[in-house]
């Protein structure tokens, strides 16, 4: 186990960045925009949300400043980094008309390495999820191994707890404990800095940095832990895959179907959800045509179609495949839960709705019809 | 800017159309070939298996393979008409390239049956992946018991691949066709698929195979009549259909409960998706 460095004064992340970009990498940090915190590449801390929070609940995000000098006291935004490993968008293939048929051609993707500067723990996790789900297979996803290959990741602990954040009882927080080459825990002076990989070792080494002073250290664990015993949010997981598949008639799906307006944004916020279609797009003075892939989601009517008609026609199924697949289908498919706790469905809900109040009604009151 | 070139399931090969036969009205057989030999050293399929058709600006198709497996210079896929893709395919000719990706997917488990008899229940176009399966047992006819094909229709004139029939008799299978709706001069069964499984002589349940591709609500009740003679839900196998896109279980549209239907399926033992299918709308 290497010691602890200490990063101080808080200016010195520059130096970090600097030393990022120095070696190619495309840094991608938190910077505010449009009234939220979201990932955008950087090359300045300037950029960094400094001395802002958000304020969190059911349906709810508001940002606020804080007097306090905390350049990461914010949890997590609507983005997740599924966005730079997983894009929302891309091109799979290309097919050319030539006289003698189509000419198919792959696709290349051009993407920088990037740097991930500011991962919390339950992102840390929800990249590990995606991990199985597109690396673990008996068919990857070339694209997203490309570029997961080659991102290096500066994780920070979570110092402060949102009012959505429940990563404790999903056991993925709030400190980070793998996955990351440095992880930083910001204190009233500095930041303290862990070595997580070989290559964040190497990287850090160039700042010449000393190590980390007792007392900072201590600050560093003391702040995880009172992040921890913040958090009011909860999800009970014991029995949790049987207890959702053995309920499938449950009345709370129709309940919950009616509040929910099948938008996806809980979807689209999600940091593990993987689900995408592909779509042809004509050049219509080539006729050439690229195969794209986007993100979809389940809760779109036609993501079931089968034979022109969806097999999911109503919300509550809808609502159903996505909590169940989340929380019991996904140990099945990939041996981990796809929640890792982080809020964000919670948060980006319009009308509110709280998958750990939705597990809680099903918990309190079973029917037990099986599956 | 360091580049990465993918080849992956995502690609597709380039195909030629190289025979078309209208089957019955609306469902034709299309027997492609690589344009590029080398693409054609690699592939081999299992009887069961798909492959996912691509008409460049309209989209793809999940399409079974429908051909012997041993016909290793053209693969066969027969069609029916449903949506975009498969509109657009009745319109190509023969010279006409396509993309092919594939194959994808569990197929019948053909060796796990040795010894033993078979009922094979096929409604509509479910004949097309079943026909890979009566190809095989053709050519390894001694090594399996009693096989039963069961086959429903509409109407006489859509019963799929009726001048193969004959020929698979004499091959040691016994053909059973019935339709819903006889027409004057249909001298054969009628009614749903379930009268002729339930009437079947089944010598020995504990050695019997039931095998099943069709609508889902016929699957569910042939199912019903299978286990009423004795078959247990270990020894049936059902063919699944879902929306595919990707056919690799990373798009999550073909999802049935835990069962990714492309790359878990299609082909499944029923007592793994039984209770799966008896929910509405999962």
């Amino acid at each position: 186990m290497v010691a602890p460095l200490w990063l101080a004064p808080k200016e010195r992340l520059q130096d970090l960045i600097d030393a990022l970009r120095q070696r190619q990498y495309t840094v991608v940090a938190p910077v505010v925009d449009q009234a939220a915190i979201v990932y955008d590449e950087i090359d300045h801390i300037d950029r960094l949300p400094r001395g802002w929070i958000d304020s969190q609940a059911a349906g709810h995000y508001r940002l606020q400043p804080t007097s306090r000098d905390r350049w990461f006291d914010f949890v997590v935004g609507p983005d997740s980094w599924k966005k730079y490993l997983f894009p929302a968008r891309c091109v799979l293939s290309t097919a050319k008309p030539l006289p003698d048929g189509w000419q198919f051609e792959s696709a290349a993707d051009d993407s920088p390495a990037y740097a991930f500067l500011g991962a919390r723990a339950c992102e840390l996790a929800a990249i590990q999820v995606q991990d199985r789900v597109f690396l673990e297979g008996p068919w990857i996803d070339q694209i997203y191994q490309h570029r997961r290959s080659r991102a290096f990741i500066v994780a920070v602990n979570c110092t402060r707890s949102g009012e959505n954040c429940f990563c404790v009882s999903m056991r993925t927080g709030p400190a980070c404990h793998s996955g990351y080459d440095l992880a930083l825990t910001e204190t009233d002076e500095g930041f303290v800095v862990d070595i997580g990989s070989e290559r964040g070792g190497d990287l850090i080494a160039s700042l010449r940095l000393p190590e980390a002073p007792l007392e900072k250290c201590t600050a560093a664990r003391l702040s995880q832990e009172r992040a921890a015993m913040q958090q009011s949010k909860q999800m009970a997981t014991g029995d949790l895959p049987n207890l959702l598949m053995t309920n499938l008639e449950h009345p709370r799906w129709k309940d919950v179907g009616d509040r929910c307006l099948s938008c996806t944004n809980c979807t689209m916020v999600c940091p593990t959800c993987f689900c995408c279609s592909v779509d042809d797009v004509t050049d219509l003075n080539t006729g050439a045509v690229e195969r794209q892939r986007q993100w979809d989601s389940c809760f779109h009517e036609e993501f079931s179609n089968l034979n022109g008609r969806p097999v999911r026609n109503e919300t509550r199924s809808r609502y159903r495949q996505w909590l169940t697949h989340k929380l019991a289908t996904w140990h099945d498919q990939f041996d981990t839960s796809g929640c890792v706790g982080c809020g964000r469905c919670i948060a980006w809900c319009p009308v509110g709705i709280d998958i750990t109040a939705e597990v809680a009604a099903l918990r309190e009151a079973p029917v037990r019809c099986p599956a | 800017m360091p580049c990465m070139t993918m080849s992956s399931f995502w690609q597709p090969v380039s195909m030629r159309i190289e025979g078309i036969q209208t089957e019955i009205d609306g469902v034709f057989t299309y027997d492609l070939r690589f344009t590029k030999s080398a693409d054609r050293t690699s592939y081999h399929f299992e009887p069961g298996q798909f492959n996912m058709l691509y008409l460049p600006g309209v989209g793809e198709a999940a399409i079974s393979l429908s051909g012997d497996r041993m016909a290793e210079s053209v693969w066969r896929h027969t069609v029916r008409v449903a949506g975009r893709v498969t509109h657009t395919l009745s319109r190509c000719r023969v010279g006409d390239t396509l993309g092919v990706r594939g194959p994808f997917g569990q197929g019948w488990p053909i060796d796990a049956w040795v010894g033993d008899d078979i009922v094979l229940v096929a409604g509509g176009i479910g004949l097309a992946p079943m026909r890979p399966v009566i190809y095989e047992f053709l050519r390894r006819r001694a090594e399996f018991g009693q096989i039963t094909l069961i086959h429903g229709a509409r109407t006489p004139e859509t019963l799929l691949y009726s001048t193969e029939h004959a020929g698979w008799e004499r091959g040691g299978i016994v053909v059973q066709a019935t339709v819903d709706r006889a027409s004057s001069t249909w001298r054969g069964h009628q009614g749903v698929v379930t009268l002729l499984l339930d009437r079947l002589s089944i010598a020995r349940p504990q050695r019997t195979h039931v095998a099943m591709c069709g609508p889902e609500i016929m699957m569910r009740y042939a199912a019903i009549s299978a286990a009423r003679r004795g078959i247990s839900d270990e020894r049936m196998w059902v063919s699944l259909e879902r929306n595919m896109q990707c056919a690799a279980g990373l798009c999550g549209h073909c999802q049935l409960g835990p069962m990714f239907v492309c790359k878990d399926g299609p082909v499944f033992r029923a007592d793994r998706v039984h209770s799966l299918l008896a929910v509405e709308a999962l």
